[in-house]
């Protein structure tokens, strides 16, 4: 198992390596460059400011740079935040983003389960009718729909929570996060329900009816863990999209998160800032594939990884 | 003996889109304690499904008890509330099922798999409980039970498992142990052990149990009394001798001659003709008529009584009916019954007798 864990880990490095490779060189091709706002700026200062950030130098010159700089953990100074390091600035920004994320993964996933095994429990009824309308609504219907619906309604016309910005404390991450939850709950949902109804369909639930167990114990204690591992291999990939969606949800309640930034990054050619919060966001995808990989073998001990062999 | 359960004009239907489907037309049989009874018959006669009636396994939504009563301990299983009936699965009547590999919680610890009736059923102690599946692992032939227990299902082999689910349902020392085709999914050998594995057990324990196979091999190792089931009815019921060396019924003349046998020098399996009856629509008479050499005018128009051969053997046939014409059954069949005492083709120097 340590093996296996210090093998994954080495495989990590090198994809974080290949993706902070392949967007350096991806980031050249944008049209414009970093300093084409600074339009006041006559010929002989362009240079100057070019020579300050080094990007006058050749492109394979500026790589090398680059990589011997976030071999050491530093992501350089951003273009358009007058100076500051981009270490600094996503430090400053991961804190509304992050909380967003673990809330509506959570919340998402945990409603989104609770969904499903009642709509699997009580088969082809109306509970199971309301859970899948939901369940579809939430697939089809884009987060930035949503998000702009909760703002409209909750926000503006009830006033229950602020429409936006992060300044009221836990109250200005409700409406966001929810909007977020929307994706994975609707995937838990689908998940657990398909797969709750071929478990319970399977010989060792009628064995264990034939044990004595009672329907409550046959839902949790057999049939819950079996029909969790489908989900949890889209779990990463829902991460995934949390995080994409996330880059809009946070343009949208006006929320000071990575997302927002790297949008108006991309806007202003921040090459240091787009490059950093990739990464950044990359490494946190490749994380959390990993805790997939490794909670796999916690809940289905067939898929436990055999000392090293693997 | 006493009777341990009896099952008496049991009639279960399902509901389907295309219609009732009578899946048990009319069952009749007693279990006597300590016995084991064979139930065989092709697929679809109904087996399983009046096994599964009895622990009531069957989707409540999509299945319904039409007529009759399992009486077990002086309760009628059929209109027990579910609550009670968990009370008695996995303590008083326990199952085994067809494929070990399906048939185990791939993601729970064989431990917790077995000590689970316990937990569930007695009042002991984790402790106790551990111990009590350890001991059933040993007893079931699991060697080096101590460490194996905390063991996942994919770790063992097909056979393994089996006696695995075999110590399961032995864990309450249950009165009866319904064995749904435990040796089907295994290779013959394996097969062999488990049957051998199964006799000992019933020595050691005192537990009645109904065997449901369609091997008739099987049937002559371990029963002691055999009940013939053919759309959705018992056909023919009696002692494993009576059965396999004075069968009445035509379909159990089939099932016999379409055995492999060593003795005879067939070029040719015999293969019952023509193919199950529409339970969606029954036949009027005898439900096996239509595939019958042997059938009668009447078997057409009424469906047979029970006849009796003696105190321990009836048949539903046409054919015992005082007035019905002397028919010759099968020369396979005919051949068995040389050797059988009270048999019409009795001969008092044949080999077994």
């Amino acid at each position: 198992m340590v093996k296996y864990i210090g093998k994954r880990i080495i495989y990590m490095f090198i994809t974080m390596f290949l993706i902070a490779t392949a967007t350096f060189f991806l980031m050249q091709t944008l049209p414009g460059s970093p300093i084409q706002s600074y339009s006041k700026l006559n010929d002989t200062q362009k240079a100057i400011v070019e020579k300050k950030y080094g990007i006058d130098k050749p492109k394979p010159v500026q790589y090398a740079i680059y990589m011997k700089n976030l071999a050491k953990g530093d992501l350089g100074t951003s273009f358009a935040f007058k100076g500051k390091s981009v270490n600094d600035l996503l430090a400053s920004r991961m804190k509304p983003s992050f909380i967003l994320g673990i809330q509506a993964m959570v919340f998402g996933t945990i409603v989104g389960i609770l969904l499903g095994m009642i709509a699997a429990l009580k088969q082809n009824t109306f509970w199971d009718y309301g859970s899948t309308f939901f369940a579809i609504l939430g697939i089809s219907i884009p987060s930035f729909v949503f998000a702009t619906l909760l703002q409209y309604y909750v926000g503006s016309q009830w006033h229950l929570l602020p429409v936006g910005l992060w300044n009221d404390g836990w109250k200005s991450s409700i409406l966001p996060s929810l909007a977020l939850a929307m994706g994975p709950l609707a995937l838990s949902a689908r998940f657990i329900r398909t797969e709750m109804i071929e478990v319970m369909g399977s010989d060792y639930i009628t064995l264990a009816k034939a044990k004595g167990a009672s329907g409550f114990e046959i839902a949790f204690k057999h049939a819950f863990r079996n029909a969790l591992i489908p989900l949890i291999t889209v779990l990463g990939p829902v991460a995934a999209g949390l995080v994409t969606g996330s880059l809009v949800v946070e343009q949208i309640f006006a929320i000071p998160g990575i997302g927002e930034q790297f949008v108006s990054s991309i806007m202003v050619n921040d090459f240091a800032t787009i490059m950093g919060t990739t990464l950044f966001f990359s490494a946190f995808l490749i994380v959390v594939i990993f805790i997939v990989d490794i909670l796999y073998g916690v809940i289905d001990p067939r898929i436990r990884v055999a000392g090293g062999k693997a | 003996m006493s009777k341990i359960l009896q099952v008496k004009d049991l009639e279960l239907s399902f509901h389907t889109f295309a219609g009732e489907v009578k899946a048990i037309r009319g069952v009749n049989f007693d279990l006597n304690k300590g016995e084991t009874l064979a139930i065989v018959g092709e697929s679809g006669s109904g087996k399983s499904v009046t096994t599964k009636s009895i622990m009531r396994l069957l989707p409540e939504s999509s299945s319904e008890f039409k007529n009759g009563e399992i009486l077990f301990d002086g309760k009628d299983l059929t209109k027990l509330p579910e609550r009670e009936m968990q009370k008695i699965r996995g303590k008083d009547i326990s199952m085994i099922f067809q494929d070990p590999m399906t048939s185990l919680n791939p993601t729970m610890t064989i431990g917790k798999q077995i000590m689970e009736p316990i937990l569930k059923h007695q009042k002991v102690s984790k402790a106790k409980a551990r111990k009590v599946a350890i001991e059933l692992l040993n007893m079931v032939g699991i060697p080096n039970a101590e460490n194996r227990y905390k063991m996942y299902p994919h770790q063992f082999s097909g056979g393994q498992r089996q006696r695995i689910v075999i110590a399961t349902a032995l864990a309450c020392n249950p009165q009866i142990l319904i064995a749904d085709e435990p040796t089907t999914a295994l290779d013959v050998t394996i097969q062999a052990q488990i049957l051998e594995l199964m006799k000992d057990i019933q020595k050691k324990i005192d537990t009645s149990i109904i065997f449901i196979t369609h091997d008739l091999g099987v049937v002559a190792n371990v029963a002691d009394r055999v009940a013939v089931m053919y759309g959705g009815m018992i056909v023919e019921i009696g002692t494993v001798d009576e059965i396999f060396y004075n069968p009445q019924h035509p379909y159990t003349w089939g099932l016999l001659s379409s055995m492999p046998s060593m003795d005879l020098n067939e070029e040719k399996l015999y293969a019952i003709p023509g193919t199950p009856p529409d339970l969606l629509n029954p036949p009027k008479g005898d439900a096996f008529a239509l595939r019958s050499e042997y059938a009668l005018k009447i078997d057409m128009e009424q469906p047979p009584p029970f006849f009796r051969v003696s105190d321990t053997h009836y048949a539903a046939t046409w054919l015992l009916h005082p007035q019905a014409p002397q028919v010759e059954p099968p020369a396979g069949i005919i051949e068995r019954m040389r050797t059988f005492p009270g048999s019409r083709y009795y001969e008092a120097t044949g080999g077994r007798a």
